[in-house]
């Protein structure tokens, strides 16, 4: 190793990747910043494919601000996005999206089956009419999720944990590669909690991707098999076993997680 | 009877239900986006478009007016984001600057335009002119298959039918990604619908037909046909398409009732003339939202509504 | 010219001055009032109310006729149309909290519904009078020529009293601005100043009728206020300096119009007023386009700069276009791209206090001062030197970037 490159590595931190075209996604030097100050900077991140990843950092961290940034769903000011390899534009029928549900008007009049069949825009497209196929594939994944009763329920009528399994079943009815979910588990009974993480391991069971914005650090490892630590920058990023780390964790929330709070954690190795 | 009905009154009830639908349709949209409040800053807005275009074209024919209006409105749309960005202003509030100073811009220049021989009274602008769109031409039912009497016709109607025409062609041809970046905006970008040009687009097209409804029922009234069908739509049912459907109900009932009301009401309590049916619609079209607030089935709230990130 | 300075100094006469001076309270009081209403977020539900005055002003109208007395009487003119403009607030509130409509369809609906009431007994009205001119429709817009000495003394009368009661109310209504929930915990009663507050842009609303008409009160509620948050962070000031701008519009714009009375009023005024808006918006020192523009630049290049520099540190190939431009600038970089002798101390230096940060943030427990991380701000901005000397010895010794 020369001289310039342990100067990297002697901080601790890993040199930076280059892209990588086998991850499912892989951001490059992203740089978001809200009325002048950066809320993520500067962030390199590749998540592999047919793996679960959790985006996992303190409250204003920048998490969701990431995700949203990755999907083009906010501008960016700098940095690289590339999805399977080819750019995001190209690659978004590979891609399903599961927003937080607080940002949603659940009084809007819709049914739970036509929110699931919003999810198959891209195969309906502008004018394509809904045929029984469309219908039974939207009525399965409600199925998957638990959800099958309710599909002509009105949306506003429905618990939380209840309107985040449609969230989902719209997202399985894209049929995507690629799953990104900004806290799914927020808000949900344990019930919900369970059938969603059954839904995902399954999903990466199939061989598709996962990633997903966690805010509870003590389920991390059991759900996970990959983590990002971010906190407005890219912390440590890794199967858990070498990046959840009680020193990467503490970088990562600073003062914020006292140490007994960390033991009590299931870690990586040290 | 009918003679007169054909020659007074059936054109400018036919404009009446073609501008309230024409302005419902949108304004269905515009409601679940709670940008309701568009519809009042664009009714206002149109009004200083069309006059500049008035002024620069010196007649009053119907392009001109309509690319004015949509300046004025893409203009007004700017300045409002420019306000809400820039000076940390809530949306109202830059709203409410941006239409009321180009409102007041316009009026100042239909005053000016007072000593021109071609000019718009500004009680029509404000108010509206339905009552005297009326067919010279006709002289029974038998006038509609009467090609002369055709060409007499009012031109307001044929624009404001073909308005209806497009702005309904429009919302068919976009129902799906206008509802679900309605619902869902995140998702929908996601997905790769371009929901701000959307978003855009359903401004424009409120704006056209502010504009063609304009001749019938002037500036401010315009709001109420953006608004009070389509709100008292939503508390009559909990699905997207039966609102359009009754948005559409309401409009034309509203635009019917209200004509007949204003033409003829005064006829049947002894007074001699009308008053201004442009008001009665709105009136008769707060009335059935009355009604529907107070007894429609689906009036209450029934889920969260967005909490703002 | 000289009728211009006679109205500017008060001595076109009695009738111009009293408009005149009526006008400029009535800015002050809009302007004041307004800044509390666009601080509350509700700045268009005195646009639903003042429309919502037409149909009260009409039927006044009508009952005044019909009671024998001189229908234009302004005092119950006023009156009437105070009483509709509550019914219309008192609609919105239903509406918004019975159904679910949301607030701003509420609005619009009783903007419009009533408008068109008022619009239907205006020319019922018209029917009536026969030819006579009511000069109802005075109201819509404004129009201050011809005015009775009596209603010249209402306005200035009302306007004053605006004046005097913001003054009164102007702490606990700077309070409740800024901060309603801190100003309930510090015993004020927020419903009661909210209520008063209603009644003062009733008030203003009213009184602005006959100068600025229904349909444009609203500007002056609203332009001077949105104005005065270009120039101002506090709450207070912002009160304050839009009731000026309010003033001056109102005066400069009565001034105007007595010089020209064939012109309504109102859009008079609220032009001036969206003229010291658009100045405001353009070159506001805070908060101005011009301002703001500058201030995206400079950001930009630091976080470009920084970026680009940590780049280097690391020894990775920069493709972003700014980002080389922004370096190539500062002499930090070759125009092939390779580091120049400053870039490399500057992309050392950066890599170092990045590399100090991620030690603080790791070491340190106080995250007041750890949260001040954001890429951009030097670690010696937050800790002291001697915080700092403690990351040096556990981060080692500083690198040099070689190529």
């Amino acid at each position: 190793m020369s001289a310039a490159i342990t100067l990297a590595a002697t901080a601790g931190q890993a040199i930076a990747p280059q892209p990588d075209p086998d991850a499912a996604l892989s951001i490059r030097g992203l740089t978001v910043s809200y009325a002048d100050k950066p809320a993520v900077f500067s962030v390199d991140a590749s998540f592999a494919a047919g793996a679960m990843t959790a985006i996992v950092g303190p409250n204003g961290a920048g998490k969701s601000t990431l995700l949203k940034a990755a999907l083009g769903v906010i501008p960016r000011l700098s940095g690289e996005v590339t999805v399977f390899g080819q750019p995001l534009a190209q690659a978004r029928a590979r891609i399903a999206y599961v927003p937080q549900r607080a940002s949603v008007d659940w009084d809007f009049p819709t049914r739970v089956i036509d929110v699931v069949l919003m999810g198959m825009y891209r195969k309906l497209g502008l004018l394509g009419r809904v045929r029984i196929a469309h219908r039974d594939a939207a009525r399965a994944c409600l199925d998957r999720v638990g959800m099958a009763d309710f599909a002509t329920r009105q949306i506003g009528q429905l618990s939380g944990g209840q309107q985040q399994r449609v969230f989902l079943a719209r997202a399985l009815a894209q049929d995507a590669d690629l799953y990104m979910l900004d806290e799914p588990f927020a808000g949900v009974d344990a019930a919900t909690e369970a059938a969603i993480i059954g839904v995902l391991k399954s999903l990466r069971d199939e061989g598709r991707s996962v990633i997903a914005v966690h805010h509870d650090l003590a389920t991390v490892a059991d759900y996970f098999d990959r983590v990002l630590l971010l906190n407005v920058r890219r912390i440590a990023e890794g199967p858990i076993d070498t990046a959840f780390t009680p020193a990467a964790l503490q970088s990562t929330y600073g003062g914020r997680l006292a140490s007994a709070q960390i033991d009590q954690l299931k870690l990586g190795g040290a | 009877m009918s003679a007169e009905f054909v020659q007074l009154s059936l054109t400018p009830i036919l404009i009446g239900i073609f501008a309230a639908i024409a302005c419902a349709l949108p304004g269905n949209f515009l409601i679940l986006r709670r940008q309701a409040l568009i519809g009042d800053a664009i009714s206002h807005v149109v009004l200083p478009g069309i006059v500049v275009a008035f002024l620069v074209t010196g007649t009053v024919a119907a392009i001109p007016m309509l690319i004015g209006a949509a300046f004025a409105a893409v203009v007004a749309v700017i300045l409002i984001e420019a306000i809400k960005r820039l000076g940390g202003i809530e949306p109202g509030a830059a709203m409410g600057v941006v239409f009321t100073a180009l409102f007041a811009g316009g009026v100042l220049l239909l005053e000016q335009s007072d000593t021109s021989s071609v000019h718009l009274d500004v009680e029509h602008a404000l108010m509206g002119n339905l009552e005297s769109l009326i067919w010279f031409g006709a002289s029974g039912w038998e006038s509609l298959f009467d090609p002369t009497a055709l060409a007499t016709l009012p031109p307001e109607l044929p624009r404001i039918a073909l308005v209806a025409l497009i702005v309904s062609a429009l919302t068919w041809l976009f129902w799906r990604p206008l509802t679900i970046s309605t619902f869902d905006e995140g998702f929908a970008q996601a997905l790769g619908i371009r929901a701000a040009a959307l978003g855009f687009g359903l401004v424009i097209v409120a704006a056209v037909a502010a504009v063609a409804a304009f001749d019938a029922v002037g500036s401010i009234i315009v709001i109420a046909m953006f608004i009070c069908p389509p709100a008292a739509a939503r508390l009559m049912t909990n699905r997207l398409g039966h609102q359009i459907g009754w948005s559409v109900v309401f409009a034309t009932l509203s635009a019917v009732l209200g004509y007949v009301l204003a033409g003829y009401g005064p006829l049947w309590f002894g007074a001699q003339d009308s008053v201004s049916a442009a008001g009665m619609i709105a009136a008769v079209s707060g009335l059935i939202l009355g009604l529907t607030a107070v007894f429609g089935p689906c009036r209450a709230r029934v889920g969260e509504g967005p909490v703002a990130s | 010219m000289s009728a211009i300075w006679q109205a500017l100094t008060f001595q076109a006469g009695y009738n111009a001055t009293l408009v005149t001076l009526g006008a400029l309270l009535l800015g002050f009081a809009a302007g004041a009032v307004g800044s509390f209403m666009v601080l509350r977020k509700r700045a268009l539900v005195s646009d639903a109310m003042a429309h919502a005055t037409l149909p009260g002003v009409g039927i006044a109208f009508i009952l005044m006729v019909a009671l024998g007395g001189e229908g234009r009487n302004l005092a119950g003119l006023l009156a009437g149309s105070a009483i509709t403009a509550g019914l219309g607030l008192l609609c919105v509130d239903w509406i918004t909290r019975h159904t679910r409509l949301a607030k701003d369809a509420a609005i619009g609906a009783v903007l419009s519904v009533f408008f068109g009431l008022g619009v239907v007994i205006l020319t019922l009205i018209q029917t009536m009078e026969g030819g006579r001119q009511a000069g109802l429709e005075g109201f819509l817009l404004g129009s201050t020529a011809g005015m009775l000495y009596a209603d010249a003394m209402v306005i200035a009368g009302g306007g004053a009293l605006a004046v005097l009661a913001v003054w009164l109310l102007r702490r606990p209504m700077t309070m409740v601005a800024f901060d309603a929930g801190f100003a309930q915990a510090m015993g004020i009663n927020v419903r009661g100043v909210d209520l008063a507050m209603m009644v003062l842009v009733m008030g203003v609303t009213v009184i602005g009728l006959k100068i600025v008409g229904l349909i444009l009160i609203v500007a002056l509620l609203i332009i001077p206020a949105v104005t005065a948050r270009f120039w101002t962070e506090r709450a207070g000031a912002m009160l304050w300096i839009a009731g000026i701008l309010g003033a001056v519009a109102g005066y400069l714009g009565a001034v105007l119009s007595t010089v020209a009375p064939a012109m309504p009023t109102g859009p008079i005024i609220v032009l001036i007023a969206a003229g010291l808006f658009l100045f405001s918006l353009l070159f506001a020192p805070l908060r101005g386009v011009a301002a703001a523009l500058i201030r995206h630049q400079r950001f930009q290049a630091r976080v470009h700069r920084r970026q680009g520099l940590l780049a280097l540190a690391r020894l990775e190939p920069i493709h972003d276009p700014l980002t080389l431009r922004t370096l190539r600038r500062a002499g930090l970089i070759r125009p092939d791209g390779v580091a120049t002798d400053a870039g490399r101390a500057e992309a050392a230096r950066a890599a170092r206090d990045e590399r100090r940060w991620d030690m603080a943030r790791a070491a340190h427990q106080d995250t007041a001062l750890t949260g001040r991380y954001d890429g951009l701000t030097p670690i010696d901005a937050v800790f002291t030197r001697d915080q700092i000397a403690g990351f040096d010895r556990l981060i080692g010794p500083p690198q040099e970037v070689r190529p």
